[in-house]
């Protein structure tokens, strides 16, 4: 039994040195900028640059926009698919999957080619086209994460008897998937909507060959050109990142209760 | 019929080939309480189902108030309906479930408080508007979605196995608050249910349920004491079932493998020869004679079952056993196993099962 417990320990430490070595050492070296001593200079030249200020804001705006037309999207289908299709659920789970298996840069390929200035759709021949195009590509990125999310949140609740008790008492679709669905799976989506965010934040392929000003093309110019601020770009990258884990588990104690999941 | 409020006429209901409700009919007076009784996967649902609308009937038609609603959405229809889960939202209170249906219909804040309130008062559950579904225990719960489903003040009242999921005693309990509130209302209300306890004591009349098909429809004093087929007189209370041969169909003599019976006037044109089912609840017969008891056979005592106030015996008749029912007396011991036993009945009692 002790022989047992002090493996596990060695496990977990190898683990957790695998994982924090290399970002302690990134946040050493970020800080290193001044020669002799260690300073935040770094990031201090990081976050005062407005090329960094306006990448980050354009990508937290696309974020934002993608997030919607995910949860327009994904919320409804995965509650018919719930509630009606059943049977299309394996076809559904592998569609969204495929973002996982098709590289980014073959669906932006897809799109270039699709809808160039001369096709009948053409979102390439403008910048809010390109704009809409790029939010449609992160939101398909998305998908697996975002379906997944609240599809698990569907599964929290009684959706089909829900659907006809608020049937029954003359509620419309619209009101069912605002007022009843949507509020019992808000924190799965916002969970979805926190992993799109990341997503999105951090993602080069599609912005960069869709010549966007979006932050991840920005995180690679500045990784190819400077020493210290990739570094402190990295970590804070990563700060992102865990903030909106770290909103997720928070926000998740706010769910709704019902009697199978009381406290 | 005097005042027909609800009329399902020849209504059938197929899934991928499988009919399961069958040229189902009835007649529902207004302010009637109706029950749909049967075991699983008789089609009773599946009925309900068709009268809220969540279900298309596959032929036949549905009338309330005059008005054929077989095609209207159920959010079209002002039907009101439990379900056997619950189903309140969890996300709003007690008082936002029971305003839900309030709202839609797009009733003022004000008006809607105070029909709120009413409900609250009418389910006596006025402290907890506050309150959550999940911090509430099955039978408030229920009790919540009643009243929220009574809000709108639908002109039909549907409950779908709403008791199923309580403990015994709350059951009891709220089944007799159903029955008040439906009476003080005054609305018309069918009720599904696989408990034949909960039907026969709160029901004006019952339709008992069959592969599809109501097999008798009426108050609950005839079904128990007049079942109209074989399978409601098994479903419907405890029966003992003999099998007999007509011996003699002019005087009415039946011969069963214990003895011989008279039941004149009982046979239904059954002729010398036939073999019939005849049935005799446990509580029509006596261990030993009594008055008014026409009929007798002898056997042996095979089985004694204490149930507290009532002791119910299993007499042994050749290869065919009996059951009946005693009740307790402090002064009498029970009968012991193996004992002679002579039993008697009224022929009266006896139900010839075709």
């Amino acid at each position: 039994m002790k022989t047992g417990r002090f493996w596990a320990w060695v496990t977990f430490l190898i683990g957790a040195a695998y994982f924090f070595i290399p970002l302690i050492a990134t946040v050493e070296f970020s800080m290193r900028m001044r020669r002799g001593t260690y300073s935040f200079d770094a990031y201090k030249v990081v976050l005062g640059d407005s090329r960094f200020q306006a990448t980050f804001g354009y990508s937290v705006v696309v974020a934002v926009f993608t997030i919607l037309l995910g949860v327009l999207i994904v919320v409804p289908t995965a509650y018919w698919i719930r509630l009606r299709l059943p049977r299309l659920r394996p076809a559904v789970e592998f569609i969204t999957l495929l973002p996982l298996i098709i590289p980014a840069i073959v669906i932006v390929f897809g799109y270039i080619r699709m809808y160039g200035s001369n096709s009948p759709l053409p979102f390439l021949a403008s910048g809010r086209g390109t704009d809409a195009l790029l939010i449609i590509g992160y939101a398909t990125l998305a998908l697996p994460y975002m379906y997944r999310a609240v599809d698990t949140g569907l599964r929290t609740i009684d959706v089909r008897t829900l659907t006809e008790a608020a049937q029954i008492l003359g509620a419309g679709w619209t009101t069912i998937i605002a007022r009843v669905i949507l509020p019992n799976v808000l924190i799965a989506v916002l969970s979805g909507a926190f992993l799109t965010f990341a997503i999105v934040i951090g993602e080069f392929t599609m912005a960069s060959l869709l010549n966007r000003p979006a932050f991840g093309p920005y995180l690679q110019n500045i990784g190819a050109n400077r020493a210290y601020e990739p570094a402190a770009l990295a970590i804070i990258a990563f700060i992102i990142t865990w903030g909106c884990m770290s909103i997720i588990q928070v926000l998740s104690r706010f769910a709704p209760r019902s009697s199978n999941r009381p406290q | 019929m005097a005042d027909t409020f609800l009329s399902i006429k020849n209504i059938s209901k197929s899934f991928a080939g499988t009919t399961v409700v069958k040229d189902f009919n009835l007649e529902v007076e207004r302010g009637e309480f109706v029950s749909f009784l049967g075991p699983s996967g008789c089609g009773k649902t599946t009925v309900l189902r068709m009268v809220a609308g969540f279900e298309e009937p596959s032929a036949g038609s549905i009338v309330v108030a005059g008005k054929d609603i077989t095609r209207l959405k159920p959010n079209q229809r002002n039907v009101g309906m439990v379900f056997q889960a619950y189903a309140l939202f969890p996300n709003l209170t007690v008082a936002q479930n029971v305003a839900f249906g309030l709202k839609i219909a797009g009733m003022p804040k004000a008006e809607t408080d105070r029909r709120v309130g009413e409900l609250l008062e009418l389910i006596k559950l006025p402290q907890l508007g506050d309150r959550y579904p999940y911090q509430l225990s099955g039978g408030q719960q229920q009790r919540v979605a009643l009243a929220r489903a009574l809000a709108p003040k639908p002109k039909l009242l549907l409950l779908d196995e709403p008791l199923s999921a309580l403990d015994a005693k709350v059951r009891v309990a709220l089944r007799e608050e159903i029955r008040a509130i439906q009476k003080e209302l005054g609305i018309t209300t069918v009720f599904v249910t696989h408990d034949q306890e909960e039907a026969l004591s709160i029901s004006d009349r019952i339709a008992v349920m069959y592969n599809g098909k109501a097999e008798q429809v009426g108050a609950p004093f005839e079904i128990y004491n007049r079942p109209a087929t074989k399978f409601v007189a098994n479903f419907v209370g405890t029966l003992n079932v003999l099998e007999g041969v007509v011996s003699d169909a002019g005087t009415g003599r039946v011969r069963l493998n214990s003895g011989e019976l008279t039941l004149k006037g009982k046979l239904n044109g059954s002729r010398t020869g036939d073999t019939l089912s005849l049935a005799l609840r446990p509580e029509a017969i006596a261990l030993g004679a009594r008055p008014g008891n026409d009929s007798r056979l002898e056997g042996e005592i095979a089985d004694v079952h204490f149930l507290g106030s009532v002791i119910r015996v299993r007499v042994g008749l050749g290869d065919a056993a009996i059951s009946l029912d005693t009740f307790n007396n402090s002064s009498t011991p029970p009968p012991r196993v193996g004992d002679k036993a002579e039993i008697s009945f009224s022929s009266g009692d006896v139900l010839v099962l075709h």
